[in-house]
């Protein structure tokens, strides 16, 4: 139990909450690293997953791309890009882009994919066109398969941007990191905690996200 | 790319690839050891499926790096410390999995095997198990390719793994490029080739599965 009084006491440590090393900072280092990453991967993987899935196009190696993408070591791509590219916040963002891509690419695929096929034939009935069809029917029918690979892709970023502090940069990741060497196993923990902390949120923000977004009708369906 | 090192380093290499291998597929089967009877028990008794979904989803949003670091302070910094995370990772994916797969048995094949005479464990062992092999074999695949990337987090910290060409033969090597590509590939290579293995594996256990 000596850990959990360790944790509680560094948590609520006034000293812990301000100034270059505080929480505040290193939360919203956190924060915009794991977001600037999901954003940039969302503006990858969105449009592919949506096309290939609106079109059947290249679906096939696309997605083995994505699922082998999967396989790739974040901690290998990251000394690789500071091996060629220096230290920075450009491997961070690349290691975890990588890490993001797959998980959005290959569930918006899958859920525009799985759309009844008389839906969008319905649409073209009405006189709608291809990117009409693809963004006013199947997008919202398949938006809950796609907020669900968003929020899967958000939880393992917002996660792994704690190795960002092995190249140097900030985030809660430096707790972990810092703690480790000083053998401050309570400042270890404490970043932990503030770590999942920060993902079940993110967990709770897609929930909500999912609540706002998703139409009713398509919502009643799924649930 | 120094073809020179790669030909000079084969054994560590080798070795390091063999680490690799036991530190990934252990908790695997430790996962489905365990996972197996408490998914089939959640599947039963719906109840406890809310509880242990939710300590399996918080388990699974604390940073890996940070549960090594954890784990160091009380077993130390042996290999057996990766073991334990990664067990419990492995959990948190297959439970669901086996759950999901016991609900995938439609009613009437359960009522027939009743019907058959076979009791409640004839019935799990020789007709719901079976079933539940795709589900079950999905989410051993999920488990399989994230715990051999899972494994190179750990390097960081100094555990052993195809890792250490990131660390102890990379960047402390003054940023050694060769050594970093080699273990890109090679844990790429070992995620396919345990991948093709693991859907092999599911050809043969469900013969009667539409090619």
């Amino acid at each position: 139990m000596t850990i959990i009084h360790g944790i509680i006491a560094w948590l609520t440590d006034p000293a812990n909450w301000s100034g270059e090393d505080g929480i505040p900072l290193r939360l919203l280092q956190h924060v915009t690293y794991s977001g600037v990453a999901l954003l940039a991967a969302a503006a990858i993987a969105l449009p592919v997953g949506l096309w290939i899935g609106h079109t059947g196009r290249f679906a096939f190696l696309v997605v083995n791309l994505a699922n082998a993408g999967r396989a790739l070591p974040t901690v290998g791509i990251l000394v690789l890009v500071v091996a060629l590219a220096g230290i920075g916040f450009l491997p961070v963002l690349v290691a975890l882009v990588v890490l993001a891509v797959p998980p959005i690419l290959v569930n918006t695929f899958e859920g525009i994919r799985s759309v009844d096929p008389t839906i969008p034939a319905a649409a073209r009935g009405m006189g709608m066109r291809g990117t009409q069809i693809l963004l006013r029917t199947e997008l919202p029918v398949a938006l809950p398969a796609v907020l669900l690979g968003l929020r899967t892709a958000a939880i393992q970023t917002v996660s792994t941007a704690t190795i960002a502090a092995y190249v140097s940069l900030g985030g809660l990741g430096r707790y972990v990191f810092d703690g480790f060497q000083r053998a401050q196993y309570d400042v270890v923990a404490g970043g932990a905690v503030l770590v999942a902390v920060l993902a079940v949120a993110t967990e709770g923000l897609f929930t909500l996200l999912m609540i706002v977004l998703v139409s009713p009708g398509v919502r009643r369906r799924a649930g | 790319m120094s073809w020179d090192w790669i030909g000079s380093h084969g054994p560590l290499i080798g070795s390091l690839l063999g680490e690799h291998l036991y530190l990934s597929v252990v908790p695997v089967v430790l996962g489905l050891v365990i996972a197996l009877p408490v998914g089939i028990v959640c599947a039963r008794y719906r109840r406890l499926y809310g509880p242990v979904l939710a300590a399996t989803s918080i388990l699974y949003a604390i940073p890996s790096l940070a549960l090594f670091v954890f784990l160091i302070g009380i077993t130390g910094l042996r290999n057996e410390t990766v073991l334990i995370p990664l067990t419990l990772y492995t959990l948190s994916v297959l439970v669901r999995n086996v759950v999901d797969g016991m609900r995938s048995v439609p009613e009437p094949v359960r009522d027939a095997a009743t019907g058959m005479g076979f009791g409640p464990l004839r019935r799990l062992v020789q007709v719901e198990l079976p079933v539940a092999i795709p589900l079950v074999v999905a989410g051993v695949r999920v488990a399989t390719v994230s715990n051999i990337s899972m494994v190179s987090i750990g390097s960081l910290l100094g555990f052993g793994g195809l890792g250490q060409l990131f660390t102890t033969y990379g960047i402390q090597l003054n940023f050694f490029t060769t050594a970093i590509i080699v273990g890109v590939v090679l844990s790429v290579a070992l995620a396919v080739a345990a991948d093709a293995l693991l859907v092999g594996l599911q050809r043969l256990l469900t013969p009667w599965a539409p090619r």
